[in-house]
């Protein structure tokens, strides 16, 4: 603990020898920044919420559709030709919005309360911050995610045996696929970080956040058809379902043709969010 | 040890530091002060990195802050506004700044007890009092152990035992040697505690001083004596360092270099009468608002100007 000393200016008389030698590493903000996370009771509660949205509608989903089938109620198509895969990965669409807002508030919290300013005082150099974050959220929603689609998978499937949806895990895809829907949230979590840092603000990181993965999509069928045909499928919430479907159309990128566009709007986004955090004053 | 160099802050048209010039050094506590909005927090922003400056530099033992390895083991900074998550108990957060740096769990204990926080270091600390904040504040600041200590208006909103707690941190803390720069717009409460003073308005420079040497500029402790003879009165106390003015007509004199008592002896010596006698202490607080008197960002419609009145 003492050998820093010999390293130390003497211009610091204010040091005495025995003066223990601290200093920020990489894993050492990792470790801050994972402590921070676990420290605060939304982070538990949205995390929480996250995983029942993705289980629980999934289950419901695959109840649905079995109880339709036994009763032979009509169903509309895209529900009729659904498979235990996509019924089980039902509650995506819920779980992203959970874990997007987790991620915004995880950075744009910090602005909100003024947190930032002990955390960029204790890591002046500012930029492992952000990559400590993005990784240690990323991670953790990555893992949330992938336990929730398998743990839904396995139930979903069993409540749809024997109907024209059934799917067992060692089917052809459907591993790929629910490690892909665990990826995409992960980055999800990982963009909602990245927008938090980039705007600020916790309202505006939301909005952006809602705006692209919900509301996008749903303008873009307002242009012509050759251009929808040319620009949806790289939109990034439909690069990211193309990640984990199992019947790819026309229309919809193959799965690692998905992850490639949506890591890249993942990139997109933290690179907004560096740029943020080194150009301007915190 | 702090040494700014033409250190610059604009925001737009607005110039909030205009090319400080200054050095900060350990083993004493260097009072910061000027009016509010002077540009005192943004150049304690500025020393720790989180504003960038426009122009000139600042360095902190030698290097910009962002350079040094361990930067909460140089500068502990207190900031003005709030630097917590009020979700977070006070343990948890000195512990997630302690990990950054790989600073010990019985540091962070250390620090908690030095502040007095033990009974609430595990509730969260958005339910802390504005003194329990302000020393969870400073326990964040002593956590790295620093050479040098930062404190903006540490005791804003302090009652008056938090105010000699911290009056008594920051001579303990520069007793051990160690750098401490606090900033105030309270100048009878950095007379208390500093023996150098950095007095800036409207983001100059407008002394860099003694506590001592600020006073004797203001004219320093000066004696106002009436007589009926003021021409002779002058004469008899004339002599090396005694300064005596008065107007032309007037019956009274202030002197500047004698005591009260010294007069009324030399004046008794020789048979002159006296009408007045009276010591007149130049405030530090007038000091203090002479000096800035041109520089302060907000007049009051009153008439009393009080530097200090407006918080």
């Amino acid at each position: 603990m003492t050998a820093a000393t010999a390293t130390q200016t003497p211009t610091v008389p204010a040091t005495p020898a025995t003066r223990p030698a601290y200093k920020v590493t990489g894993p050492r903000v990792v470790r801050s920044e994972w402590a921070k996370l676990w420290t605060l009771r939304s982070t538990w509660i949205t995390l929480g919420l996250g995983l029942l949205f993705l289980v629980a509608f999934g289950l419901i989903a695959a109840a649905q559709y079995k109880s339709r089938i036994d009763s032979g109620r009509h169903m509309d198509p895209d529900f009729a030709s659904s498979t235990a895969l996509s019924l089980s990965l039902f509650g995506t669409n819920f779980a992203q919005l959970a874990l997007g807002v987790l991620g915004v508030l995880v950075t744009a919290g910090e602005y909100s309360t003024g947190m930032i300013r002990s955390t960029l005082a204790a890591v002046p150099r500012r930029l492992p911050v952000l990559w400590a974050k993005s990784a240690v959220f990323g991670v953790v929603a990555l893992v949330i995610a992938s336990v929730g689609a398998f743990i839904t998978f396995l139930i979903g499937s069993g409540i749809v045996d024997g109907t024209p949806a059934a799917l067992t895990i060692s089917d052809s895809g459907v591993v790929r696929a629910l490690l892909g829907a665990g990826l995409y949230l992960g980055l999800v979590a990982v963009i909602g970080t990245a927008l938090g840092a980039w705007l600020r603000s916790v309202a505006g990181g939301i909005s952006v956040l809602v705006a692209t993965l919900m509301l996008v999509p749903g303008l873009v069928s307002l242009l012509p058809t050759s251009w929808q045909d040319n620009i949806s499928p790289y939109l990034p919430s439909n690069a990211g379902e193309a990640m984990f479907t199992l019947h790819h159309g026309v229309d919809v990128l193959s799965p690692g043709a998905g992850l490639a566009v949506f890591f890249g709007w993942t990139v997109l986004a933290l690179a907004g969010a560096a740029w943020r955090l080194v150009r301007t004053d915190a | 040890m702090i040494e700014a160099h033409g250190l610059t802050k604009r925001y737009g048209e607005k110039t909030a530091v205009d090319g400080l010039e200054f050095s900060v050094q350990p083993g004493t506590v260097t009072g910061f002060l000027g009016p509010n909005g002077a540009g005192k927090s943004t150049t304690m922003r500025m020393i720790v990195g989180l504003d960038a400056p426009t122009g000139g530099s600042v360095s902190v033992n030698g290097k910009r802050y962002a350079q040094h390895s361990a930067p909460l083991q140089e500068v502990g900074a207190l900031l003005e506004a709030k630097s917590i998550h009020p979700g977070r108990s006070a343990f948890n957060h000195l512990n997630a700044l302690a990990l950054s740096h790989g600073i010990p769990r019985s540091r962070v204990e250390k620090v908690i007890e030095l502040t007095g926080l033990q009974s609430v270091a595990k509730r969260r600390a958005g339910a802390f009092s504005l003194g329990m904040g302000q020393r969870l504040g400073i326990a964040a600041a002593l956590l790295g152990d620093p050479a040098t200590v930062m404190l903006d208006e540490p005791v804003n909103g302090l009652d008056p035992e938090g105010v000699l707690w911290i009056r008594n941190l920051l001579t303990g803390l520069a007793a051990e040697g160690r750098t401490v720069f606090v900033s105030s717009h309270l100048m009878s409460e950095m007379a208390l505690v500093a023996d150098h003073l950095i007095v800036v308005g409207r983001g100059r420079l407008l002394a860099d001083t003694t506590v001592k040497d600020l006073v004797r500029e203001a004219g320093g402790d000066s004696v106002r004596v009436a007589t009926a003879d003021p021409a002779r009165l002058r004469e008899v106390l004339a002599g090396p360092g005694v300064e005596i003015s008065g107007q032309a007509g007037s019956e009274e004199l202030n002197v500047i270099g004698l005591t009260a008592r010294a007069i009324g002896y030399k004046a008794a010596e020789h048979g002159i009468a006296l009408f007045e006698l009276t010591d007149r202490t130049v405030s530090l607080e007038q000091a203090f608002m002479d000096l800035t008197r041109d520089a302060v960002e907000y007049h009051g419609t009153t008439g009393i100007d009080l530097p200090g009145s407006a918080a």
